[in-house]
């Protein structure tokens, strides 16, 4: 009978590069930043890692394929390091591989680190990309802003939701990420910006405008795992631990039959409640005291405020115009400025998320710091809604 | 726009008798690659129909269709061109694009040949080699009397004699031409006084070697049982067909039909829009535009069941309806052995969703995507083309169209698949 990861691994210490266009910084450098931040807080040399994992999704533009970059950049020496690419989960998908290394007993020390060089393609926004030989001969081109905005009509149709009124909720969510990003040293945006601007934005694919967009940004963050025993052995009194590391991946259900209504994301939901039982929570609206989301746009947020069972189904709109995700809220999310402010270099997101999750946590948080915080979980959702991998991290004191 | 034609002929009967296939045009994509082969594919016609192309005169519509007419095949005569003007010409003016499809058979007839003549003479009114894009034409009063109205009359002497009647015995005169007033000259020279069919000046322009049967088809909409018409074709010389059309005329007209395409028009007043389609304009697409559109020509034909006919499939345990066809059933899981193809072609769909996106490289921009909801069950996100200016609803009635889904601009290769379009398009 599986016991599930909860308790069995501890975070020794984490990193994250400063996000954003980062035109100074090639791959190398940015996993260097991370990487030398989590050495130091784990208080271990380079040498005691014995296994890592490199997340990576776009190897074709600055970093280039397998683990070979990584193991070149941070000179990991004769271990094993892995390369592991899930589009927007990959963060996490890193994070589970070092994780299960730890929890298994094959490594007492692991590594998982993120990175992603998307400022050198010469254009904003993501490159299109090759869905594979066959895919590419039917699957429409669509953009990424593309594929999430079509949750908002199903979700208005769903809900009886007015245009204006959703308009006004995603923009909430937008305009919450910019008042949160201002405390965010390492953020790719670091500036309030009023609602009206963001209602007003020119549109990118209807109903999401500019400012429902997150950043396409530059940057790298990484974590060092052990056992909760080692990590006290190394000196380490107050503990981060994982409490569980669930991934969901579309099979084609919601794409090909008419199962979906098109105004959830069935991957987060699978994942989530996989989570919720790895870790023992069964009111996650109690439980867990903060959140980092996967608001690549801001639709996408408020429809996993219902997915990870924060509001009820319907309720979303209401809860985060009444300001319930806000940073005074009941449960803040984004506290850093999530994608949208803090930025996106899609492999590293993951892990930033756990980043802010784990110093609010240790009380680490600066400006940001929410008072008293026990458990926090992070959210990714690769791909797109209807065809994609959701993946849950939830983090808490041991 | 073969395809569409092909298909509006073809209206409610499948293709399964089809026995060959004919495609007429001046602007075919493909040098070396037969055209007709992959109209053939896309409208579901038998593997083992005869294909081919007929180009290189403005006379390839007609001399295709009376080459059916006198064989014994069952045959699809397509006509379907596209003709480049060069920005600022005359010609711009007047060219447009269209297709036009006929079924040539011996059952349920709704126009017969009566008589038929071709003259052939190296007029050279215009030109365009191999390797031009535009024509290069001669004086149009000389084209107008040393050509149409000398030719011509000559090739409708020889059809009428052909069958055995005077002109008094036709009803309707129909004779492209890109030259304004070339119809009436003839018709005058002829001592017509019928109907003479409109140019289709108005919706679509000379459409090249497609214009005949274009204006044919228009002709045939209209037409009375017991009537005839008198079709020319010039080019080379002329082609001329006589047709009486039967009783069973009237049950033979087309669901869209011309005119039906006309009046789904999406008007647009964007010279530059119109040249960027044409090629008239080097556009500036951006990066995004950069990514690779080659089409794995293996990938492509080992998928071709799926991809030209557009063939869903039905799970033999479960029933249900799916595309792509993957290996095993998306609901039951049951092995793909156990699918039965089911065309989505004609299948009827709703929108479910759509969304415009301003951000992927489209050639005419938004690119709309959205799931598409057939009512069989099955459901895929696709493309959707020919939207308004206002959009489209969730709900609203889809029907399937055969069109360019990437075009290969480094290579010069177009891959075709099905894209959604409004059932009451404008």
């Amino acid at each position: 009978m599986a016991t599930g990861i909860k308790d069995k691994v501890a975070i020794l210490g984490m990193g994250c590069s400063r996000f954003g266009e980062r035109w100074d910084a090639g791959s190398p450098e940015l996993m260097k930043e991370a990487f030398e931040e989590a050495l130091a807080d784990a208080g271990i040399e380079r040498n005691q890692i014995e296994a890592a994992w490199f997340g990576c999704w776009g190897d074709s533009i600055n970093v280039g394929n397998s683990s070979i970059p990584a193991a070149m950049a941070l000179r990991l020496e004769g271990i094993p390091v892995s390369r592991v690419e899930n589009m927007c989960a990959t963060g996490t998908e890193a994070l589970r591989g070092a994780a299960y290394a730890v929890a298994s007993g094959a490594v007492d020390i692991a590594l998982a680190i993120g990175a992603e060089k998307l400022k050198d393609t010469g254009f904003g926004g993501l490159p299109p990309p090759f869905k594979g030989t066959f895919n590419d001969l039917w699957m429409p081109m669509g953009s990424a802003p593309a594929g999430f905005a079509q949750l908002a009509p199903y979700y208005r149709a769903k809900y009886g939701t007015s245009k204006e009124d959703l308009k006004k909720a995603i923009s909430h969510v937008s305009w919450k990420s910019h008042q949160n990003g201002q405390y965010s040293p390492k953020a790719h945006f670091r500036k309030a910006v009023p609602m009206e601007t963001i209602m007003n934005a020119p549109m990118i694919s209807d109903p999401l405008g500019l400012f429902d967009c997150s950043g396409v940004s530059d940057g790298s963050a990484c974590a060092i795992v052990t056992t909760p025993e080692i990590a006290r052995a190394l000196g380490k009194k107050e503990l981060v631990t994982i409490k569980a590391l669930q991934l969901s991946t579309s099979s084609g259900r919601e794409t090909q039959t008419s199962d979906w209504d098109g105004s959830y994301v069935a991957t987060t939901r699978n994942a989530a409640a996989r989570a919720y039982k790895e870790a023992g929570i069964d009111d996650p609206k109690t439980q867990i005291s903060l959140s980092e989301v996967h608001d690549c746009f801001s639709i996408t947020e408020l429809v996993t405020m219902e997915d990870l069972g924060f509001s009820d189904d319907g309720r979303a709109v209401f809860d985060i115009l009444g300001g319930r995700y806000d940073r005074d809220g009941a449960m803040p999310c984004q506290i850093d400025g999530g994608l949208k402010c803090f930025g996106h270099p899609i492999a590293a997101s993951g892990l930033r998320m756990a980043y802010e999750v784990y110093n609010q946590l240790l009380g680490r948080a600066g400006e940001r710091q929410l008072s008293d915080p026990s458990v926090g979980l992070t959210h990714n959702l690769g791909g797109v809604p209807y065809q994609g991998i959701a993946a849950i991290s939830i983090l808490g004191l041991h | 726009m073969a395809v569409e034609a092909a298909r509006d002929a073809l209206g409610s009967g499948d293709a399964a008798g089809i026995e060959a296939v004919r495609l007429a045009s001046t602007n075919l994509p493909y040098a070396d690659l037969q055209n007709a082969a992959i109209v053939a594919r896309a409208i579901g016609a038998p593997s083992r129909a005869a294909s081919s192309d007929a180009a290189g005169s403005q006379r390839a519509g007609t001399s295709a269709l009376l080459q059916a007419l006198k064989g014994s095949q069952s045959t699809l005569v397509i006509g379907s061109d596209n003709p480049f003007a060069k920005p600022a010409s005359a010609q711009e003016l007047s060219f447009g694009a269209g297709a036009a499809a006929f079924l040539v058979s011996d059952e349920n007839i709704a126009a017969r040949l009566i008589g038929s003549a071709t003259v052939t003479d190296v007029f050279v009114d215009h030109f365009r080699s191999a390797d031009a894009d535009s024509d290069y034409g001669w004086e149009e009063r000389w084209v107008r009397d040393e050509g149409y109205a000398k030719i011509a009359p000559a090739a409708v002497k020889a059809a009428l004699t052909d069958a055995q009647i005077a002109i008094g015995d036709i009803q309707h005169f129909v004779m492209p031409s890109y030259l304004k007033g070339a119809a009436a000259a003839v018709a005058k020279k002829i001592n017509f006084a019928g109907a003479i069919a409109s140019g289709l000046e108005d919706g679509v322009g000379y459409a090249g070697a497609a214009h005949a049967l274009l204006m044919l088809a228009a002709t045939l909409e209209k037409a009375e049982p017991g009537e005839r018409i008198l079709l020319v074709g010039f080019g080379q010389g002329a082609d001329v067909l006589i047709f009486q059309a039967t009783d069973a005329i009237r049950e033979a007209r087309p669901a869209r039909g011309v005119s039906g395409a006309i009046a789904d028009a999406l008007p647009t007043d964007s010279y530059l829009r119109m040249l960027s389609f044409y090629g008239g304009i080097e556009m500036e697409w951006g990066m995004r535009s950069e990514k690779s559109a080659k089409t794995p020509l293996s990938e492509q034909y080992r998928s071709a069941d799926q991809m030209e006919g557009f063939n869903a499939g039905r799970c033999g345990a479960c029933g249900t309806v799916q595309f792509p066809q993957l290996q095993y059933c998306v609901r039951c899981h049951a092995p793909r052995e156990q699918f039965e193809d089911v065309s989505l072609r004609d299948a009827t769909a709703t929108v479910l969703t759509s969304t415009a996106d301003w951000l992927s490289y489209h050639p005419a921009p938004p690119l709309w995507v959205g799931f598409v909801q057939f009512d069989s069950g099955a459901r895929m996100m696709m493309e959707m083309v020919d939207i308004g200016k206002e959009g489209i609803d969730s709900g609203a009635t889809l029907r399937m169209v055969y069109r360019i889904k990437e075009k290969d601009r480094q290579r010069g290769y177009n891959r075709y698949f099905w894209k959604a379009t409004p059932l009451d398009a404008a």
